[in-house]
């Protein structure tokens, strides 16, 4: 017989050895690193940005005129424009999205869901830079002549391309939304005599709400931060919108002022300042959003967690 | 309106949604691939810009995508995966736990542009790294690091609990549980999600404009430290900054960014489908 | 058997409770015996799945499971914080009710605890592989196939193979939990013969399926009831001519 594994057992206590003690230590270390990486984001903002309020009067920030070769730092054409394309976005493709969501996940037999669901990807995955070049090339000439404008970069085709870019995020967070309501709703509804489409819409669609919320919420996210395609398409005018029309005349976002002006600034420049508080302005955006996403988010486990107990 | 009229009536609309949503989808790539290939040449792909990038090739943009995209993997890699490990093999749930996860969320949230001025005020200026690959692709990197920590962590809990009890019921460390059973099965699914990532950091150019794209430099980049050409900024450049630039040359480059970008779409899609294929679980 | 057998482990007023406050075992004392079958059963949620995995401290995996009094292994204590628990779950082995082939080769998944103990030498790997199959029961069904994926066994062999993996390792304890709930009476009988021979060299702890697997098994068998152990018996005497009404009740088949 072999000699027992006794005689191979290691010592009490050694079997965690030291390699294996420094390797879960840098798991932890990489695992804290997210918040680490938060903090050094906010805080070299803060330090690039902060100096801004000692050099430009809040009132000259809140100001309507961005003109900086002249001293000109009033945010609030910025600001605006950002509003007015992301308003925009969200009005196309909030419907666009849900109803691309509900056709996906509730009617769209099984082959055309494998061809949809990974042609929706497709478009998360292209480049920004590419839509922004077709945007340039194809939509906004079409923009043109159909709104007969004297210019197709507006606002407008800003909206079209973001409502695009952030389609695929809406699309695939609805879907799950829609996918997590219990098969046993619907089976109740259509039991009751409900058609298809009424179950979808009174029971199916409200009972995903929460869902269908966040889905908006994190499109809407990123619309506002998109940077290449807006200031591909835009026409980069900084100019106070004055309303709705304003979406067909050529805005300046808060993303695409950094990425056009950053490259040109002397480091340290008042200029360069307020470009990095415009940024922070954009960091804390996305923060609150993305908070209050993933809130719901808890929220609703929580939920299913009491439920469940 | 009859009930069912008002159903027809309402999938027709909804089809019509699918339609509108993914259409344009279809159209975009195919025009770009119909127009771009003619200009797609081995030339076209192997040589330097020449007369202010009118003319010649985007060797060295195809070659800085390459660097910048590899190098983001090597840092992004190995720490989103072990942050991943971190969250579903070590973590309990407490507030640190918590705030670990919203930080990730927010990480995913910021704007692409605002990781450029983090880049540029950090990696650039404040480490001195100056301009360069180096600069650019921490940036990168740490921007990829919540689609791979995301994907990779929900790989590893997709593996069964079962596993890692038998394994630890056999004398197993965690660490070894983890390495030999937990790993090994999640593999496919991490490594899909690190290709997504790596995906969206070689369409990037928000991140690199200040922290490592160069307008046009007619030679490879020498060390980590040089600046790079790179594709997406390329394309930028030559489709606004430059009056008379040919149609061929932008619709040619748009397309080698697209193919680039999205075979690396069709590996994570094709690796998924082969580990679902062949689960024993 | 005139002296009662030297007891391997030793159970001391031992109490689990779980963080929702519910209590899975109170107060249990009980003596296992080298080199015999212990029964432990039951109706279900009595405990015995909870009593075995304290054995060898697979409840440490659970969050929040207070566990009090001793156990003692050969004397030594092996319920306190201080344990190796990676050494003592060399020692005290298990197989669970589902069969769960890890996810690799028939002889992968027997040599698995070998390779993680630091065994190297390939020799000796593939010494204890036969081995372990053969006392297993399985050598026969799979010395030709051994580097198939393990899932392709039938759920019979699987569990066998289970047995085997944790033979493998040459522990001193082995804990079964319900071993046999999902398998045919074939392979039950299979496994239950398995075990007959294997405790000539080990001790074994089995949570039964049935009263009728209790009753073939049993060397010792003890009896729980909503976490309590109501009585203990060497042998049948339990099945036969129990003290308690309640365990009388219950292998009557008046409930459970």
């Amino acid at each position: 017989m072999a000699p027992s594994l006794a005689t191979l057992k290691p010592p009490a206590r050694a079997s965690r050895n030291w390699g294996e003690l420094i390797v879960e230590a840098l798991i932890r270390a990489a695992g804290y690193s997210a918040i680490l990486f938060v903090f050094l984001i906010l805080l070299f903002l803060l330090r690039e940005g902060l100096p801004t309020f000692a050099e430009v009067g809040l009132g000259d920030l809140f100001a309507v005129r961005w003109y900086p070769i002249e001293d000109y730092f009033g945010l609030l054409p910025l600001i605006g424009g950002s509003l007015i394309v992301t308003l925009g976005a969200t009005l196309l493709a909030m419907p666009l999205g849900l109803a691309t969501a509900v056709f996906v996940a509730e009617i769209a037999p099984r082959w055309l869901r494998e061809i949809l669901k990974p042609l929706i990807e497709v478009l998360g995955g292209l480049p920004s830079v590419v839509l922004g070049f077709m945007g340039m090339l194809a939509l906004a000439p079409l923009v043109r002549e159909t709104l007969n404008t004297p210019t197709g970069l507006t606002a407008f085709t800003g909206s079209i391309l973001l409502a695009g870019m952030a389609l695929p995020t809406l699309v695939s967070v609805a879907e799950d939304a829609l996918d997590a309501v219990p098969r046993s709703y619907r089976d109740a509804a259509l039991a009751l005599g409900a058609t298809p489409w009424q179950t979808i819409w009174r029971v199916t669609v409200p009972a995903a709400r929460t869902g269908v919320l966040t889905a908006g919420m994190l499109g809407i996210g990123r619309a506002i931060g998109e940077t290449m395609t807006v200031m591909m398409v835009t026409g980069n005018a900084a100019r106070l919108p004055d309303g709705l029309g304003a979406l067909f005349l050529p805005v300046r976002t808060m993303t695409a002022t950094i990425a056009a002006e950053m490259g040109e600034v002397a480091n340290g420049s008042t200029h360069y300042h307020v470009l990095f508080t415009v940024g922070l302005a954009l960091f804390l955006i996305s923060f609150l959003v993305n908070l209050m996403a993933s809130a719901v988010v808890f929220r609703q486990k929580k939920r299913s967690e009491r439920l469940l107990s | 309106m009859s009930r069912h009229t008002t159903q027809r009536l309402a999938f027709a609309l909804l089809t019509l949604a699918a339609i509108v949503t993914t259409a344009p989808i279809v159209l975009i790539v195919g025009y770009i691939a119909a127009t771009g290939l003619p200009a797609v040449s081995w030339e076209f792909l192997t040589t330097m810009p020449r007369d202010g990038m009118r003319a010649g090739g985007i060797w060295p943009a195809i070659v800085g995508t390459g660097l910048l995209t590899a190098g983001t993997g090597l840092v992004a890699v190995p720490l989103g995966i072990a942050a991943a490990i971190y969250l579903a093999e070590y973590a309990k749930d407490t507030t640190l736990t918590r705030a670990i996860r919203i930080a990730i969320i927010n990480l995913a949230g910021i704007p692409s542009v605002v990781y450029g001025l983090f880049g540029l005020g950090l990696f650039v200026l404040f480490l001195n790294f100056g301009t360069s690959i180096l600069a650019g692709c921490l940036t990168l990197a740490i921007m990829t690091l919540p689609v791979i920590i995301s994907t990779a962590e929900e790989a590893l809990r997709a593996v069964p609990q079962s596993f890692r009890v038998v394994s630890i019921s056999l004398g197993g460390t965690k660490w070894q549980t983890i390495r030999r059973v937990v790993l090994p099965q999640a593999l496919p699914g991490i490594l899909t999600g690190v290709i997504l990532g790596l995906e969206r950091a070689a369409g990037e150019t928000a991140p690199i404009l200040f922290t490592a794209a160069a307008f046009f430099l007619p030679q490879l980049p020498g060390s980590a430290m040089d600046a790079t050409m790179a594709l997406p900024y390329h394309l930028f450049v030559i489709s606004t900054q430059i009056p008379g630039m040919p149609i061929q040359i932008q619709y040619g480059t748009a397309l080698v960014l697209l193919v680039f970008v999205l075979s690396m779409n069709l590996i994570a899609t094709v690796i998924r489908a082969r580990a679902r294929a062949q689960r024993q679980w | 058997m005139t002296t009662p057998p030297p007891a391997k482990i030793t159970i001391e007023r031992l109490s689990v409770q779980y963080r929702d406050g519910t209590e899975s075992l109170r107060d249990i004392s009980l003596s296992i015996p080298a080199h015999q079958i212990t029964v432990l059963f039951g109706p279900a949620g009595g405990g015995k799945s909870t009593l075995l995995r304290a054995l060898n401290r697979l409840n440490d995996l659970v969050d929040g499971v207070r566990v009090t009094g001793r156990i003692l292994l050969d004397g030594e204590e092996i319920s306190g914080p201080g344990v190796d628990t990676v050494a003592l779950r060399r020692r005290v082995g298990m197989v669970f009710a589902q069969p769960v082939p890890l996810p690799m080769s028939i002889r992968q998944n027997v040599v698995y605890g070998l390779e993680l103990a630091g065994v190297r030498d390939a020799a000796r790997r593939e010494w204890e592989l036969e081995k372990a199959l053969r006392a297993a029961a399985l050598w026969d069904e799979v010395q030709d196939r051994l580097d198939a994926p393990a899932v392709a066994l039938s759920g019979g062999q699987q569990q066998r193979l289970c047995l085997a993996r944790v033979l493998a390792l040459e522990p001193e304890v082995i804990l079964l939990d319900e071993p046999t709930s999902g398998l045919d009476p074939i392979s039950t009988a299979k496994v239950e013969q398995s075990l007959q021979e294997i405790k000539r060299l080990y001790t074994v702890v089995i949570v039964p399926h049935s009263v009728q697997q209790a009753a073939r098994l049993a060397d010792q068998a003890a009896f729980f009831l909503q976490g309590e152990l109501v009585e203990t018996a060497a042998g049948r005497e339990l099945f036969v001519t129990p003290r308690e009404a309640r365990t009388n009740d219950y292998v009557t088949g008046r409930f459970g």
